[in-house]
């Protein structure tokens, strides 16, 4: 009846997980009630569970990432806390613990971290900066978010039951088939990306088309913001790239399940073809992951520094470089398996080529910045962080792109060093300068400025403190996802990084209360211009939070800049639409389709997990069933009146205009 | 187990390019880094020194030194990657005094198992050599993916089940050093440290004529018993029976090693899966 589940996939032996999953689920459950009984529930349905407003999508994206990111972090510092005390000891956490944990880390930071960070920011601003009302496919936009976030739920379930893969983040086999792993772990793993990667995809395929598609008058591609060419290319590489992912994973999925040979050791298995694909996928992802950023620090960098992107063309031209190399490297992941010197020196040339591109931003942003008049508000602050912090990864990373220094080096905890230096260095950074710049504009008031540099200066820090040894620790010969060691040379450097993962956590912890202090002083940072950085993208044209539809009139774009210079116009001139005619707006009603399809496509992923067939069959139908249901609606969109649209409107307007005098005054 | 100490001639050659190559690297990475510091200074709000430029924002020149700096780094840097790839391909000779010695190596879950087969011998975690000579890897796996490496001597490489990898090394000091598995492969996976012992090549048939005269045989059967999922703490040395043992490993004449036993039915596979053994 229960197929695989039964009372031993509780870990009643093991404390920790037990009393993690506890501490969350009374968390939920005081939430839940809290939520029902002050009456919110009706409020949280209409408005935001069963939005398709790319807004509220795009906060609830970044909302999930900050939960996991809170989840991936703990992993994180219990990691450290074990290297530094396992020196000739066990530590505190038997293998098999810790092996879920580092596992549970890496795929947790990488799929439900960085990439609904990522995607959540771009919900939120790309409609905005193309100057459109929203996303080309609202309810899919929808159903990517909640099946995202049905990922993310299976693999915080698998804490307290069953357990999770112990494989590392990309189960690579032999050792995630079911000879070598035949507990539910790596099930887990598969299904969450499986099901989480079905939502990325479909939001690929939406951003992707809302770029090309939907962007207002005017707004031809060179005009377009470098956020939204940043999206563009990241996109365009997610709609590539997670296929790949899905078709391996649904390889390794028949090997486990159907008792195929892809990737098993024997009867033609060949475990070389998982690691060629799922890097195929992987190298892009990083690009996917760190593309996003780029523009996020290129709107930052010239908006803080009162000019327009030094060399825009040429960014472009570095963005689209980027987007088409990262698919060409992927061998580099695997320099020491045996191939031949012209592989090996093709691809390692070949991956050295991206160093190009990104070379050119780093450089454009400098120019940028040159000239300008540079206010150092906490964006900024992350921005120039990590121009610092990502040359360092760039360094690393090219020499990890030196074949020879590669088999010294590949897999030890050089290479950990390296990818934190610039996922944390360029995602991570780029994802909060994100996050503190556009905060305002999707809720109406600033964030604490003081608490947002405190939060940004421990990070910093604490993000040296930690990498700087573990770069150390690979020259010493250390290799990762050591649960114990006997070398005393490396001790030090794991005492070192555990102390800069303590001072990492009290970033964090400037963070969270950043935000409360700023939710509590809302009304002193009340920003009611609609444009707190004097930007200069669409973006910032509009009321803050926007309305509904985004903007009353399409707006009409003459040039890069496309707010500044309505800006610098408006100054010259009176206001634009004096006395216009407003008329409807059409809008896409609010669905649950999203919701639902995730309620069903949980059900159906734990189903599958632990072999409970019937529940497969009905989480299936249930999901087809929502999708039939939402393809054969009446009604897809409600009307706003203009007179409502008018209202909405002047009350911007008034606001706005008062600001523009005032910047004239000046 | 610094990698800046090299014991042979393939880790000196590879930490080498790697000293080069950040150095390489370096000559435009600090003159950015300060750059961006620079600007970033004085170019502040509230320095009323510096002239605000906004319409500074294309400079055909300034592009063009962009583009060139790091595509000229990466012509250079390309060259070395080029040369070095091909010098030091893993499984390229590396010459060296004496006749070499053949060495095939297998990752056990989770030890390693040394076959010396013109020695008729075979060590578990604990490699002996002699110095100067050319060493001949040949490198497979009973069960999952390991890597191979001794830091102070070079080049790592993957070992497969039902593949060979080689790999040339030449451990030119007497002394003792320690290898390792750089790739993960399951719970006793820290446990895969090994001892590697290089000696004199005067003392290396004494050693090998020792080790000939101990009592344990490596042979299918043992080789087997020792193939089953476990650490081994101690460091055994067998008398090698048939010295093709290694093709039968790597051919799969041999399964692959068994995984896990299982315990709670939690963990206990259903359909599929068993046709294979």
């Amino acid at each position: 009846m229960l197929g695989k589940l039964d009372w031993s996939a509780i870990p009643f032996d093991q404390p920790i997980p037990l009393v993690a999953g506890a501490v969350v689920l009374i968390a939920i459950l005081a939430v839940l009630i809290w939520v029902v009984v002050k009456g919110h529930l009706p409020y949280l349905w209409h408005e935001w569970i069963t939005s398709v407003d790319h807004k509220r999508i795009g906060v609830m994206y970044i909302l999930l990432a900050s939960v996991m990111l809170l989840r991936g972090g703990s992993d994180a510092i219990m990691m450290r806390i074990q290297q530094a005390v396992a020196y000739q000891s066990q530590g505190y956490l038997p293998p098999e613990h810790y092996n879920q944990i580092f596992s549970a880390h890496g795929t947790i930071m990488i799929f439900f971290v960085a990439m609904p960070f990522v995607i959540g920011l771009m919900n939120l601003v790309v409609p905005l900066q193309l100057g459109v009302r929203d996303v080309a496919f609202p309810t899919l936009n929808s159903v990517g978010f909640w099946l995202t976030a049905t990922g993310a739920l299976l693999v915080n379930l698998s804490l307290v039951i069953g357990e999770f893969a112990r494989t590392g983040w990309l189960a690579f086999p032999p050792l995630s088939g079911l000879s070598y792993s035949p507990g539910v772990g790596v099930d887990y793993y598969a299904w969450s990306l499986q099901i989480s990667g079905v939502g990325t995809l479909v939001a690929g395929i939406n951003l992707v088309t809302t770029v090309l598609k939907l962007r207002t008058k005017g707004m031809n591609y060179l005009r377009m913001p470098m956020f939204c060419w940043t999206t563009l290319a990241s996109n365009l590489l997610i709609v590539a790239a997670f296929p790949i992912l899905t078709a391996t994973l649904a390889m390794l999925l028949l090997d486990r399940y159907l008792g195929f040979h892809f990737f098993t050791n024997e009867a033609g298995g060949n475990v070389m073809m998982f690691m060629n694909l799922i890097w195929a996928w992987g190298h892009p992802e990083v690009y996917i992951l760190v593309l996003p950023a780029f523009g996020i620090f290129s709107e930052v960098v010239s908006t803080f520094s009162g000019k327009a992107l030094f060399g825009y063309r040429s960014m472009v031209l570095a963005t689209m470089a980027i987007c088409v190399v990262s698919f060409m490297v992927w061998l580099h992941h695997f320099f020491t398996m045996g191939a031949g010197p012209d592989v090996n020196a093709i691809f390692g040339i070949a991956s050295m080529i991206i160093a190009i591109p990104t070379g050119v931003k780093i450089y454009n942003w400098l120019f940028t910045m040159y000239g300008g008049r540079i206010r150092f508000a906490t964006p900024m602050l992350w921005s120039v962080g990590f121009m610092v912090t990502f040359i360092i990864g760039g360094l690393t990373g090219v020499l990890l792109a030196v074949p020879p220094a590669d088999f010294m080096l590949h897999n030890s905890m050089f290479l950990v060093a390296h990818f934190h230096n610039v996922i944390i260095g360029g995602v991570l950074f780029g994802a909060f300068a994100g996050f503190e710049y556009w905060f305002p504009k999707a809720f109406g008031f600033r964030l604490d400025e003081r608490w947002g540099k405190a939060a940004f200066w421990f990070t910093f820090i604490g993000f040296f403190v930690t990498f700087m040894p573990l770069y150390i620790a690979g020259m010493l010969g250390m290799t990762r996802r050591m649960q114990h060691y006997d070398v005393a040379a490396w001790r030090p450097w794991m005492i070192v990084a555990a102390i800069g993962m303590a001072v990492l956590t009290i970033g964090v912890i400037c963070q969270i209360v950043q935000l409360v202090v700023s939710i509590r002083n809302r009304e002193v940072l009340r920003d009611r211009t609609g444009d707190p950085w004097d930007g200069r993208s669409l973006e910032w044209a509009t009321a803050s939070p926007p309305p509904v539809f985004n903007f009353a009139f399409n707006p009409d774009v003459r040039g890069e800049d496309a707010y500044w210079d309505m800006k610098v116009h408006a100054r010259q001139q009176s206001f634009e639409h004096e006395g216009p005619e407003y008329q409807d707006i059409e809008m896409p009603r609010n669905s649950p389709t999203g919701f639902v399809c995730a309620f069903f496509a949980t059900i159906m992923g734990f189903a599958l997990i632990w072999h409970i067939w019937w529940m497969v069959i009905l989480g299936g139908l249930g999901a087809f069933a929502t999708f039939v249901v939402f393809a054969w609606r009446d009604h897809d969109e409600y009307v706003i009146p203009a007179e409502e649209v008018a209202r909405i409107d002047r009350v911007n307007l008034e606001e706005r205009r008062s600001l523009v005098s005032m910047a004239g005054a000046v | 187990m610094n990698l800046l100490d090299p014991q042979g001639p393939v880790a000196a050659a590879n930490s080498t390019i790697l000293v080069d190559s950040v150095f390489i690297m370096l000559v435009i990475v600090v003159p950015t880094i300060v750059a961006i510091l620079a600007f970033a200074f004085w170019f502040r709000a509230s320095n009323t020194k510096a002239r605000y430029q906004p319409d500074f924002v294309y400079s055909g020149r300034v592009e063009m030194v962009v583009w060139s700096i790091p595509a000229l780094t990466v012509i250079l840097l390309g060259g070395v990657a080029w040369i070095g790839s091909h010098q030091l391909d893993p499984a390229a000779p590396v010459p060296g005094t004496g006749s070499p010695v053949r060495i095939q190596a297998v990752s056990l879950d989770w030890k390693w198992l040394f076959i010396y087969p013109d020695q008729r011998i075979a060590t578990v975690n604990t490699l002996t050599v002699p110095a100067g000579a050319e060493l001949n890897f040949q490198l497979t796996s009973s069960s999952v993916m390991n890597t191979f490496f001794i830091p102070q001597l070079g080049s790592m490489i993957y070992t497969m089940n039902g593949m060979v990898t080689r790999l040339n090394l030449r451990a030119d000091n007497e002394g003792k050093l320690q290898g390792l598995s750089a790739h993960f492969s399951g719970d006793g996976f820290p446990d895969m440290m090994f001892d590697v012992n290089v000696i004199s090549p005067l003392a290396f048939p004494d050693w090998v004529a020792t080790t000939a005269k101990t009592d344990a045989v490596l042979n299918e059967d043992s080789y087997k018993k020792l193939m089953q999922q476990g650490i081994e703490k101690g460091r055994p040395a067998y008398r090698l029976e048939d010295p093709r043992l290694f093709d039968l490993i790597a051919t799969q004449h041999i399964p692959p090693g068994p995984g896990p036993e299982l315990t709670s039915d939690a963990g206990r596979p259903h359909s599929g899966g068993h046709d294979a053994r």
